[in-house]
């Protein structure tokens, strides 16, 4: 078995007014000098040994990520 | 006539958009998300709520449903489909329709009636309308800011595929005030706001809605 992460994120030109919301609470809770923040989403999966990259990059395009709105990176790392 | 309406688990407003398929004289087919059999249809309701809770995206998992895959057979063969709300998420998921939704800008649960524009009377949805018509139908969605590539909105506002903009006042962010837009052949609509609640004034703010409905019944019969 292996672990895979996958981080699915807002293109740059998509508005995120939820990473906004974050970015704008900082500094109400002291924390100073954040000038963006940009929220999206991390998978882990547990993988068989025979599922190869190919299959993952699937997985990420047609199913966790939407690439009309988002991009997807898919790394693995060790358990 | 038999209209069918889609239920998945999360789904709200089957029951709503049954009745208004009724309400025109239309026969409604209740269709179950595992089932595949669209039990002889004429035309498809994809409806409104949370299908699957909304987890991941909303109407990522529910295009995946067995009966979404026959539904995007039919509609390759020109079957009339409207989508409402979730309904419309997933038609975009599913590929049917382009683009996606986004949370809406201002992060707010939007529940109002709203102003809607005609902008294309053409469609098997939009027919019965005149053009440059003002309706009024209710709207409520966490996920409603529809977004697409700079590309995509030029090919929808250039084919005159952007069906209902919202007037006055934009809900959620969306872009180009869009409200709902079609398919190429114009056989396929899907909108935010929600029609089958506005079909009697006892229950809506108006009767606006029924207009999609009688619409679908003159696509059917003329096809």
């Amino acid at each position: 078995m292996a672990r895979v992460v996958v981080d699915v994120m807002p293109k740059p030109e998509i508005l995120d007014p939820q990473g906004q919301a974050v970015a704008n609470a900082l500094p109400r809770l002291g924390f100073e000098g954040i000038t963006s923040v940009r929220q999206g989403k991390h998978f882990e999966l547990e993988v068989a040994d025979d599922v190869d990259d190919a299959t993952l990059a699937k997985i990420a395009e047609t199913f966790l990520a939407n690439p009309v709105i988002e991009d997807w990176v898919v790394r693995r790392v060790d358990a | 006539m038999k209209i069918g309406v889609i239920t998945f688990p999360g789904t709200l407003d089957d029951t709503d958009a049954q009745r208004a398929a009724r309400y025109v004289d239309a026969e409604a087919v209740a269709l179950w998300h595992a089932d595949a059999d669209l039990h002889g249809v004429d035309a498809v309701i994809v409806p409104g709520g949370f299908s699957y809770g909304d987890y991941l995206r909303a109407g990522a998992i529910a295009r995946f449903a067995p009966v979404m895959r026959s539904v995007v057979e039919a509609a390759g063969k020109g079957m009339p489909v409207l989508g409402i709300c979730n309904g419309f998420q997933i038609l975009c998921e599913a590929g049917l329709l382009p683009g996606a939704m986004l949370r809406n800008a201002g992060l707010h649960f939007v529940c109002r009636d709203q102003w809607l524009r005609v902008e294309n009377n053409t469609t098997a949805w939009s027919s019965r309308y005149e053009q440059g018509a003002e309706i009024i139908v209710p709207v409520k969605n966490m996920d409603g800011r529809y977004t697409a590539s700079q590309a995509t909105l030029d090919e929808l506002e250039g084919e005159g595929r952007v069906v209902f903009r919202y007037v006055g006042v934009n809900p959620n962010g969306s872009c180009n005030d869009i409200a709902g837009i079609t398919s190429a052949n114009g056989r396929i609509v899907g909108l935010m706001p929600h029609p089958e609640h506005a079909i009697d004034a006892l229950t809506g703010p108006s009767d606006d809605g029924l207009g999609m409905f009688y619409s679908a019944l003159d696509a059917v019969v003329t096809a």
